[in-house]
């Protein structure tokens, strides 16, 4: 399979996604530039972290209408794959292709530490090498990352499993305390409802080598590309 | 838009004018001289901004010069180009930098932290290397003060959010608390950068008509004579002075990274500098008299950001986020290309002569023609040794008799409080506003004793730290320089690394005061010892005068900022406790010394005694001996020994260690129950080991002729000091992590209750 990995101008992560792609679970992996309006053949475009146009204005708010997201757009409503990793959920989210939207943190302050995250839906194509309620540790990084979405929204949600990661503590428990930054019900990370289009603010490439000090974040990458190539 | 020359006539050159430029009566004689007539209102601002303490060192640069600047894997010594460069083999070299941005930080703590942050990235990446880490050393009054507070979360914010956009990890630093520093914060960033040896690019001109780019942002009235208010105190008048601070933009500054690595990788360029201090003029003048030659420039084509800029104005702005370009002719279609492809501004605005004057014309018509090396440090910038005495405040603060001091009776509480206290605390509430792990080569982040980077695609790393204990230094600045040095190599041999090179940055009072000159002689004087025995050359640096403000003279703090290299990942040590059963080891001897401490600090308020001693020999052998257990793989955790002494050191190993897992210790020196739980004596490792590698260890210790001792070990989750010490490893966590959240949150946490 092929990953494809967007670089936006201001884009921070796009670099460490594409070396684990390569390197870590060994695919074919190509940037796509943000003035591209051609996703190269690619099977799952990675939607890096980052400040894409400086996060002025909003964050995600520009990098919806580069070239290069008008194709991503099209191409998620096919049912391709594409997975938003921090700065790439909150573009998701004002590309209205996953739901919600993102306040600052509680704290109001930028966040980086190693988090827990259950996982709440093993049965996605980017989830499927964990267990259920399997616990992962994988570092966030944001100031914009307190999920946020109405009742009615949230009830979807539920009724669709498309909540795919909570924050917990080291059991498992989705408790208060184990919240970084205020995200309703403790949300980390969602799918839409054919979950094929994911969005998680901790960074899964941040932690795909036991020298960086967890291997957790490649059950991501190796879900994926066991979603294309099964029992590799 | 361009700017358009101005008609307005340009205030006439009278000497309160030259005085109103910090310049004095025969520095301006010098100047009349050098162009042998009255210089026009644009060519004082450029002598000015040129001849300032920051862009000149005309106080220091003699002292400087006498740091051991040679190493046989340096590429570019001090002053030679705009940062260190290391060879590390692989065909690979690691450039590094620290600079000041003190008093804008003073001012105004968000941006001026923040274009502290993006100029030495800028003086990094300008190289040719991309930056791989920054760290910040940090200074700040006492937390009690509301304004202190606002200086540090201000300073924490701008370093963060540069930082963080940006996309560079911020790894490692120190943040200390103290009096001295109440309206002068020291606010001192570094950044390291790796690039292939040959492709470090130089900041010179050279070649007649190759063509001058400016490029990056557009200039403005921002920063204007930013390194003249370097050069002067904080006062009262400093509001006045926050048009001097820059402004950041760290989007910007990613993408002129992008595509100036760019254009240095396809071989575009003959050289390059960036804008900072005293921008457009300092960076003309300083490539032309790098490369022996002249620059012409026209600044009508400059791209400006305001209406009406006048000539001064746009050669002394310091707006942020630009470069000065000169490519090689014929190619700088190509070097437009690539900045266009960025969006970025990239304007011919003049070329290289072969006259060695620096020319500005506004709209063809000349303003401004010297000689540029008449403006540069080492060329025709004043250099001055002033006047130096011994402070008389000495003789006092060193009379210290500890015998007048009662023994404690209770030293739990004693360490609660130590560790609680803002300076031995754990930075957690900094760090964690950092990015610490974008790029994914943070292997060791902040937390330990040194952070570690790997390089990829080799099986090696770069570990890193900055230290300077200004206490120290204000106690004995000859023993505090040393310390600097020494307790950053033994940071970094503590993570497994040999200790390769240094930058420093020297953050002293007004020069022009005999006291303050003779402590700033004397740190250098011990830096440069120390840097002798642990063969690590001075790289450059900066240094930053003028850091008082109208009740006080900051202490003198010669930060050194080390980098260390691990020659294989599996030599990477951490600080914390590993498993139970391990051996615990002190490499080194405590000593009765309690001068100087966070000890007589925090528990009695006293800045008095003797800096501990730091014998070199002494330290090199411990340094020598830790390394080579290291690299036999003995070593499960190596912590050194500083500020709260050995029972901070211990408790630190504990609090840290994922599993909170505790030591049982037994000290059994014949020594003053606090001076030794709590003294800060020199030249001590901890370090842990299996049982079954003790003997090994002797050897080893032997060999290099270092005292050696087993204090106890690994076990439980309590902290106990037979007989003085026994606390849950929980406890001391709680008040150890959570010390500085508390004094920074206080409204947070009022609005969840």
């Amino acid at each position: 399979m092929k990953f494809g990995v967007v670089v936006f101008p201001g884009s921070n992560c796009d670099y460490d996604a594409y070396m684990v792609a390569k390197s870590v679970v060994r695919q074919e992996v190509e940037f796509l530039w943000h003035q591209d309006t051609s996703l190269h053949n690619c099977d799952c475009i990675i939607l890096p972290g980052g400040f894409s146009y400086g996060d002025y204005l909003r964050t995600g708010a520009i990098a919806r209408f580069s070239p290069i997201m008008k194709k991503v757009i099209e191409f998620a409503k096919d049912g391709g794959m594409v997975a938003g990793i921090c700065n790439g959920f909150q573009i998701l989210l004002e590309s209205g292709l996953l739901p919600g939207a993102m306040l600052r943190n509680t704290s109001l302050r930028f966040i980086c530490k190693f988090v827990q995250l259950k996982v709440e839906n093993k049965d996605t194509p980017f989830t499927n090498m964990c267990n259920q309620g399997q616990v992962l540790r994988i570092p966030i990084a944001h100031t914009d990352g307190n999920y946020f979405i109405p009742e009615e929204g949230l009830k979807q949600l539920l009724e669709n499993d498309q909540i795919v990661f909570r924050y917990c503590d080291e059991r498992g428990n989705i408790t208060p305390a184990a919240n970084p930054n205020g995200s309703l019900d403790n949300i980390a990370g969602i799918c839409n409802r054919a979950k094929t289009i994911l969005g998680m603010m901790p960074h899964p490439e941040r932690a795909s080598e036991i020298i960086l000090g967890s291997e957790d974040g490649k059950y991501v990458f190796r879900s994926i590309v066991n979603f294309f190539n099964p029992g590799r | 838009m361009n700017s358009k020359a101005t008609s307005s006539t340009e205030p006439e050159v009278t000497l309160d004018l030259v005085k109103q430029h910090g310049l004095n009566e025969e520095e301006y004689e010098m100047i009349v001289k050098i162009l042998n007539r009255k210089p026009t209102y644009t060519e004082l601002g450029i002598f000015s901004v040129m001849w300032s303490e920051h862009c000149s060192y005309k106080n220091s640069i003699a002292i400087l010069k006498t740091f051991p600047r040679d190493g046989a894997s340096l590429l570019a010594k001090a002053g030679e180009e705009n940062a260190g460069a290391v060879d590390i083999g692989n065909g690979q070299a690691i450039i590094f930098k620290i600079e000041s941005h003190n008093h804008p930080s003073a001012v105004e703590p968000y941006q001026g932290a923040a274009t502290g942050v993006g100029g030495i990235m800028r003086d990094i990446f300008t190289m040719g290397a991309r930056p791989i880490a920054c760290l910040d050393s940090l200074r700040f009054g006492n937390l009690s003060s509301p304004r202190v507070r606002y200086l540090f979360d201000g300073v924490v914010r701008g370093i963060g959010d540069y930082g963080n956009c940006f996309g560079v990890p911020t790894v490692a630093g120190e943040v200390y608390f103290d009096e001295s520093y109440t309206g002068n914060p020291l606010v001192n960033a570094m950044c390291i950068g790796v690039v292939k040896v040959d492709q470090i690019a130089r900041a010179k001109a050279e070649g007649e008509g190759n063509p001058v780019l400016l490029v990056g942002a557009s200039t403005g009235r921002d920063g204007i004579h930013g390194v003249t208010f370097a050069s002067e105190e904080i006062s009262e008048k400093s509001e006045q002075r926050r048009p001097s601070v820059q402004i950041g933009d760290p989007f910007m500054e990613k993408l002129l990274m992008e595509a100036t690595l760019e254009i240095i990788k396809e071989d575009l360029i003959v050289g390059i500098q960036d804008l900072g201090g005293a921008g457009l003029t300092c960076a003309t003048s300083e490539t032309a008299a790098r490369g022996k030659s002249g620059i012409e420039i026209d600044i009508s084509l400059v791209p400006v950001r305001e209406e009406n800029l006048i000539p001064y104005e746009i050669m002394l702005s310091e707006s942020q986020e630009r470069m000065l370009v000169i490519a090689k002719k014929g190619y700088e279609k190509k070097v437009q290309e690539i900045f266009h492809k960025w969006g970025l501004n990239s304007v011919i605005i003049g070329q290289v002569t072969d006259d060695r004057m620096l020319r500005v014309k506004n709209a063809g018509k000349v303003v401004a023609e010297i000689p540029a090396a008449s403006l540069v440090l080492g060329g025709g910038a004043p250099v001055y040794i002033r006047e130096k005495r011994k402070p008389k405040y000495l003789e006092d603060a060193n009379r210290f008799n500890p015998s007048e001091l009662e023994v404690p009776p209770d030293f739990d509480s004693v360490l609660l409080k130590l560790l609680g206290s803002p300076n031995l605390a754990s930075k957690k509430w900094v760090y964690e506003q950092y990015d610490t792990m974008v790029r994914t080569a943070t292997v060791v982040g902040p937390g330990s004793d040194a952070a570690v980077l790997r390089l990829r695609k080799t099986n090696q790393a770069i570990a890193t730290s900055t230290d300077c204990n200004g206490r120290y230094c204000y106690l004995n600045p000859r023993m505090g320089g040393r310390i600097a040095v020494a307790e950053a190599a033994r940071n970094v041999v503590c993570s497994g690394a040999k200790p390769l090179a240094i930058t420093n940055c020297l953050n002293f009072g007004n020069p022009y005061d005999p006291e303050v000159y003779w402590t700033f002689t004397e740190c250098v004087a011990g830096m440069s010892e120390a840097c002798r025995t642990f063969e690590t050359p001075v790289t450059g640096g900066n240094v930053s005068f003028y850091n008082e403000d109208p009740q006080r003279i900051v202490y003198p703090t010669p930060v050194v900022g080390m980098i260390g290299l691990i020659e294989d990942l599996k030599h990477v040590t951490t600080m914390w406790f590993k498993e139970e059963g391990d051996l615990i080891v002190l490499l080194g001897e405590n000593r009765e010394e309690l001068g100087a401490s966070e000890y007589l600090k925090v528990i009695y308020n006293l800045v008095k005694g003797e800096t501990p001693e730091l014998d070199l020999h002494k330290e090199k052998g411990v340094q020598d001996a830790c390394l080579e257990m290291i690299r036999n793989g003995w070593i499960k955790s190596a912590h050194d020994c500083s500020e709260g002494g050995i029972a901070a050191a211990l408790a630190e190993s504990c609090i840290s260690s994922p599993n909170r897992l505790g030591a049982k210790i037994r000290l059994g020196d014949k020594i003053r129950a606090d001076a030794l739980l709590f003294g800060e004596t020199q030249s001590r490792i901890i370090v842990t080991v299996k049982p079954e590698h003790w003997s090994d260890l002797e050897k080893i210790a032997q060999k290099h002729q270092i005292p050696f001792s087993v204090l106890g070990k690994v076990e439980g989750h309590n902290l106990n000091i037979e007989g003085w010490i026994d606390l849950p490893v929980s406890k001391l966590a709680e008040v150890y992590e959570s010390a500085i959240d508390r004094i920074m949150e206080k409204k947070v946490e009022a609005v969840r209750k």
